[in-house]
């Protein structure tokens, strides 16, 4: 047997020993997700159970090393664990941005101090970070920012507003774009690492068209940022006036992480679940399903090429823009179809049968797709420029 | 496996784009035939060069003095063939009729792919009756008469069919038209007796015939296959063909985009190049996301296919569809984005245009394999 196989074998066996069967059923709601952080409770205890094995394990970020609370998988152990899991529905036991966002970037240019600090600190669910990018007047023009810290020798003095910080009202710690310099506009923004439980930082949620709110305002109001958490452990990542490169690094990361998303051709299509629960179905929508799978289908085998590509360092460095262009005009499609197909049924956003409105609010919440991460229209305008070259783009 | 070239393949595509450009080019080939009103629309000169690059018996089996390569390997032949609009009998002959052959008896693959093999010969295959790919009815009759069979109707769009040494012809030996079994493939040679041609310029310069069998002779050594159980044979034949054709698509369409790209950074108007003005660059980055995703799926379905999956046939329909709908967006924007220019007779990209309508039809258009694609996943 393979060393890869054995793995697998292995991980199979702790899996069926350890992941307990309420974890093994679809998340259905925000109380299924769990985020960890210093307020976080566990919906029950077969969440705190499954969660408290994996951190031991290392299993909340497989891939991280061990001395930051990873299990050091090499990146194909990391995918036959994701794929083991996937074969029993395990839910993830950790989420967090922490994860996803900032520790990818503390891998990259993080000191080891930062490192061993808040990579231990995400790994074992202890800080809930939030991300702090957009503001009111920098959507789409992201490097317009104006959140100002004003440097007071060993520290800075917040002063600001971001906006679309995803759960900041119950985030612990923030890792957010700071300008430390007027005058130098992509070379004046700091990435700054500071907690939310200092004065002069609130929230407030925003409520979004889908009745939900998973996004706030955040304001600054003479925050004090230290520059440094101790020895080889600064409040800022990468150089100072030098986080835009960490932000563009991430913003990669994010497309990457979006367009490599997706369930496969296993759920591309749509037309024959639809089908299904809708009984008889009109004929013109049934070409539109058709035109609709036709397209998933083959959106599906573009996924699977672009990560095969990736790997071997074969993709474009731009291919994820069009990756995300292409994914999330897709998945707006296939839910005004799953709408237009669960006619009245599908309007409702309280009944039991659609578990509060599900498909509804769903449906709403994928016109952010093509806003988030860069609009649709950015994405293109990457794409005419990086890739295709074209003139002023 | 990865869905990329493998080093083989990718060595392959050198090559393969390298002889195209130069001896497969528009003024080379699409337009020096179409000029001189040749009868057979494309170059036999060109289809010998063919052989000598080991193309025309690329995915002949080795034991008959083939490649033995895969349709990811004919796929990268033909999307060179569509970036030059290359005029040649490869799709019918390399690709369908051989899929055909390889299922024939000994003295059938003696007989028929040497030829092939060597360049010598030309082949071609008669599967629609009427103006619109429907192989699922098949009423062109083949009598049993002695040892052999008489042959009566008529078929549609035999692509290359006057040029050809041999049709191979998908005929009822049974049944009624629209019932699955009871199809039989026959070789029939150029000169079988009751054959007629009509044959047909296209809009893209290319030959097609009309072909009308009255009462044809066709001894039993014509049979590829079993009699009767021709309809596996034709639906090897069906998704070879449409993964190549979506191959060739593929070509088409990066010919147009990279064609009306590179205009965008030349014509000026307003002081600028158009390429400056985002109206048109969006739309050029669209097309270019729409083309990846069709040639992403073209190479899957050619995997899936080489792999013997069960999910080839699926996959074949949706790329014949996905491909249709990018390598159609890419030559109508071409001709947009070229302005008055595009409508000239002077310049390719009108060019384009005309292959791309030719290929859509060939084997299915768009409507034809989206419809296939809901019917096979159930609804």
């Amino acid at each position: 047997m393979s060393d890869l196989e054995s793995f697998r074998a292995e991980t199979r066996e702790w899996l069926e020993a350890n992941c307990p069967p309420e974890m093994r059923k679809p998340v259905r709601d925000e109380a299924d997700v769990y985020w960890g952080g210093r307020n976080a409770t566990f919906k029950n205890d077969a969440q705190k159970a499954w969660f408290e094995v994996c951190r031991d394990k290392g299993y909340t970020v497989p891939e991280w090393p061990k001395e930051y609370g990873g299990a050091g998988l090499t990146p194909a152990e990391g995918k036959v664990l994701r794929q083991e899991m996937a074969r029993i529905g395990a839910r993830p036991p950790l989420s967090s941005f922490g994860i996803w966002m900032l520790g990818p970037a503390l891998l990259h240019f993080g000191t080891e101090g930062q490192k061993k600090r808040f990579l231990s600190e995400i790994a074992a669910g202890e800080i809930r970070w939030c991300q702090g990018y957009s503001e009111p007047g920098s959507g789409s023009d992201l490097v317009s920012m104006q959140t100002f810290g004003e440097d007071k020798g060993d520290h800075w003095v917040v002063n600001g507003q971001k906006i679309w910080t995803s759960y900041a009202d119950e985030a612990d710690w923030i890792f957010c774009l700071v300008r430390t310099d007027k005058q130098n506009k992509y070379q004046g923004i700091t990435f700054m690492l500071f907690d939310m439980a200092g004065s002069g930082v609130s929230t407030k949620p925003i409520k979004l068209i889908s009745g939900n709110s998973p996004f706030c305002e955040t304001f600054f109001d003479d925050v004090e940022v230290p520059k440094s958490y101790g020895e080889d452990c600064p409040g800022y990542v990468g150089e100072i006036n030098r986080g835009w490169d960490v932000a563009k690094y991430l913003l990669g990361h994010e497309r990457e992480m979006i367009s490599g998303a997706g369930g496969g051709d296993r759920t591309a299509a749509i037309g024959a679940a639809l089908k299904r629960n809708a009984g008889e179905i009109d004929p013109v929508l049934r070409a539109e399903l058709a035109q609709f799978d036709v397209d998933a289908l083959a959106y599906s085998a573009m996924g699977e090429k672009f990560l095969d590509e990736l790997k071997v360092g074969k993709a474009h460095p731009a291919q994820p823009n069009m990756m995300k262009y292409a994914g999330t005009e897709l998945n707006k499609r296939r839910h005004e179809l799953m709408m237009a197909a669960g006619g009245s049924r599908a309007l409702e956003w309280e009944s039991e049968e659609t578990g509060g409105g599900k498909g509804a609010r769903n449906w709403l919440r994928t016109k952010a797709n093509s806003i988030e991460g860069g609009t649709s229209e950015v994405m293109l305008n990457v794409i005419s420029k990086r890739i295709l070259d074209l003139p002023g783009a | 496996m990865p869905l990329y070239y493998d080093d083989d393949q990718a060595m392959l595509a050198e090559t393969a784009q390298q002889f195209m450009a130069e001896e497969g080019a528009i003024a080379k080939q699409l337009r020096h035939w179409r000029d001189r009103d040749c009868k057979d629309g494309f170059g036999h000169g060109l289809w010998k060069q063919f052989a000598e690059m080991g193309f025309t018996g690329m995915l002949v089996d080795e034991d008959d003095g083939g490649l033995g390569m895969g349709h990811v390997e004919a796929g990268i032949v033909l999307e060179n063939i569509g970036r030059n609009l290359t005029p040649s009998p490869f799709l019918s002959s390399s690709v369908l009729a051989a899929t055909a052959l390889k299922h024939g008896s000994d003295d059938v693959r003696g007989r028929w792919l040497p030829g092939l093999i060597e360049g010598e010969k030309v082949y071609s295959v008669a599967i629609d009756e009427g103006a619109k790919h429907r192989p699922e009815t098949i009423a062109c009759k083949a009598e049993k008469s002695g040892n052999g069979f008489r042959l009566s109707g008529k078929k549609d769009f035999v692509v290359y069919g006057a040029s050809s040494e041999m049709i191979v012809v998908a005929a009822r030996t049974s049944g009624s038209d629209s019932d699955s079994d009871g199809i039989t493939l026959f070789a029939v040679p150029r000169d079988a007796d009751g054959m007629a041609h009509d044959s047909v310029r296209l809009v893209d310069s290319s030959m097609a015939s009309h072909v009308t069998f009255d009462g044809v002779e066709l001894d039993g050594d014509a049979v590829i296959g079993e009699v009767d159980g021709g309809r596996e044979v034709l639906n090897a034949m069906l998704m070879a063909g449409r993964v190549g054709a979506s191959s060739e698509g593929v070509g088409v369409a990066q010919g147009a985009m990279d064609m009306t790209v590179d205009y965008l950074k030349q014509r000026k108007q307003f002081g600028k190049l158009i390429g400056e003005f985002q109206a048109l660059q969006h739309r050029a980055a669209h097309l270019y996301s729409e083309v990846e995703i069709a040639r992403a799926v073209t190479i899957k379905a050619a995997q899936l296919l080489d792999g013997g999956s069960e999910k080839a046939d699926l996959m074949a329909s949706v790329a014949k569809a996905k491909v249709a709908k990018a390598a159609g967006l890419a030559v109508k924007e071409g001709v947009q984005m070229h302005g008055g220019i595009g409508m000239t007779d002077e310049y390719d990209i009108g060019l384009y245009m005309k292959r791309d309508r030719a290929l859509q039809e060939f084997l299915g258009d768009q409507y034809y394999h989206a419809g296939r694609v809901a019917e096979m996943s159930g609804y």
